[in-house]
């Protein structure tokens, strides 16, 4: 039978949680690099074995690990000792260097600040070729390794759309979600918290802004070209031209491409949140997990519900089967759900608190696999042959 | 030219990362200043690049600290000469991470 691993980014480490078909029963394996911050973990689609990790720390910076067996060893690329005196080190994994002129974004205060590389947030590994990976940075920035993580370049055309306007949100100003279009190598979507969601269609060479139709009154031009909060994009493979979004207040869909969004919030209980997710067999239905805001950033009214639209949006039902319904006051960011293939479709979701839920049948019943890691920065989900 | 067996102590997470234990050695020829010490760990042990200091500034990471002979020489210029006591081996070069608490 096919089973699942559940890869878990956490504050204070990494998790891998593997099961069956059935999902029933869970194996724990980790802390994987304790203590560190694991923002994002992802395996290759090309090869399961092959899984990325972006390891950070206040102290001692970004650290990229690769495993080639599935999660059992891990290696830093480029980090083994070098036969002889080069005169360089080899080690160049976690080297993100900004193309060309640093220049400017602009800083909280509205002032002008250096571009400074701080950690990855989110790994995207290709969909044909394993050892080529794209990699979403703070400061916001796309880079691309085409030879497993052992050397990073920046895909620089990204920040030559207005960079210097950008401004960070709260989190940070980071490239937070690389969408690979699957019929389409050359078309990449990415979403920038606080600049908006770009395209490209010749694989990184140049960009475009596509946010017409987003409103945002939280910035002084609320049609702005650029400067919306876009928490997160998801597509379903089989139309990648339908995209979704988690916009810092509504959600959003656009039928082709990004060249116009619409509103989808519908009856939503409140329309601020951050994951988004497509069923991964009816792209049609959607999941979002709504969030108390603007400052509060827990579950509406104490109730831990992930809201499905089986009619891609405006319609929405509450999931709540398993789900604690009171006295809950926790978060799910933006990287912290994700769905397996198998036939019967799970769907997946970490917390602020700690817990990683399953629901083995598209929603409709959830468990806690962990009641008590450490607070949830990522969820990504394999689904093994 | 005169080379010198430095003892270096790491933090714990940076000996994770080298797979080593709480002190390494690294050999520095004279001038022997801090970064040469930096330098030579780093041909060591590539898997420390960036750790320590920035891939490309080769500035100290701001949360990490420099002790020598019990003190606090972070602030020092990178080319500051090693003490003696470091030199001959009876005093390491502490590269270790500043103190959070909460």
């Amino acid at each position: 039978m096919s089973g699942v691993r559940v890869l878990v980014g956490t504050a204070k480490g990494a998790f891998i949680l593997s099961a069956d078909g059935k999902r029933d029963k869970w194996k724990v394996d980790g802390p994987l690099f304790a203590g560190w911050t694991v923002y994002h973990m992802k395996g290759s689609t090309v090869d399961t074995n092959r899984i990325y990790a972006s390891q950070s720390s206040d102290w001692f910076g970004q650290v990229i690990q690769r495993s080639n067996d599935g999660g059992k060893s891990w290696e830093q690329p480029g980090g083994e000792p070098a036969p002889e005196f080069t005169g360089q080190p080899v080690g160049a994994s976690n080297k993100f260097v900004y193309e060309g002129e640093v220049g400017t974004h602009m800083w909280y205060d509205g002032t002008p600040h250096p571009w400074e590389f701080k950690r990855i947030w989110h790994l995207e590994p290709s969909l044909t070729d394993v050892d080529v990976v794209f990699a979403g940075a703070e400061d916001a920035a796309v880079f691309k390794s085409n030879d497993g993580a052992l050397t990073w370049k920046e895909l620089p055309s990204l920040r030559a759309q207005r960079g210097s306007e950008w401004q960070p949100g709260a989190g940070g100003l980071a490239v937070h979600t690389i969408l690979l279009d699957p019929t389409n190598p050359n078309r990449i979507y990415v979403a920038i918290s606080a600049a908006g969601a770009f395209r490209t269609d010749d694989g990184g060479d140049s960009w475009k802004p596509i946010n017409r139709g987003l409103r945002s009154k939280y910035i002084p031009d609320p049609d702005a070209e650029i400067g919306h909060c876009v928490h997160r994009l998801a597509l379903h493979p089989s139309r990648p031209d339908v995209v979704f979004m988690q916009l810092h207040w509504n959600v959003m869909r656009t039928d082709n491409a990004g060249e116009l969004w619409t509103n989808i919030s519908g009856n939503l209980p409140t329309d601020f949140g951050f994951p988004i997710e497509v069923h991964p067999r009816e792209p049609e239905t959607v999941y979002v997990i709504p969030i108390k805001s603007d400052s509060e950033h827990y579950v509406h009214e104490g109730k831990l519900r992930v809201y499905r639209s089986r009619s891609g949006g405006n319609d929405w039902e509450p999931l709540t089967n398993g789900l604690p319904q009171e006295n809950c006051y926790v978060n799910v960011l933006r990287d912290a759900m994700a769905t397996d293939s198998l036939e019967e479709s799970g769907i997946y979701f970490g917390t602020t608190g700690g817990q990683v839920y399953v629901s083995p049948d598209g929603g409709d019943h959830w468990r806690a696999i962990v009641h008590d890691l450490p607070r949830v920065l990522s969820v990504e989900v394999q689904t093994l042959p | 030219m005169t080379t010198h067996t430095i003892r270096v102590v790491l933090p714990f997470h940076l000996q994770t990362l080298a797979k080593v234990g709480s002190e390494v050695t690294v050999e520095v020829s004279d001038p022997a200043n801090y970064d040469c010490v930096i330098e030579a760990l780093e041909q060591a042990y590539p898997m420390l690049c960036g750790t320590i200091r920035d891939h490309v500034t080769k500035k100290r990471r701001p949360l990490l600290r420099y002790f020598v002979c019990s003190k606090d020489v972070s602030h020092d210029p990178a080319d500051s000469l090693l003490p003696q006591a470091v030199l001959n081996g009876s005093e390491p070069f502490i590269v270790w991470g500043a103190i959070a608490g909460g």
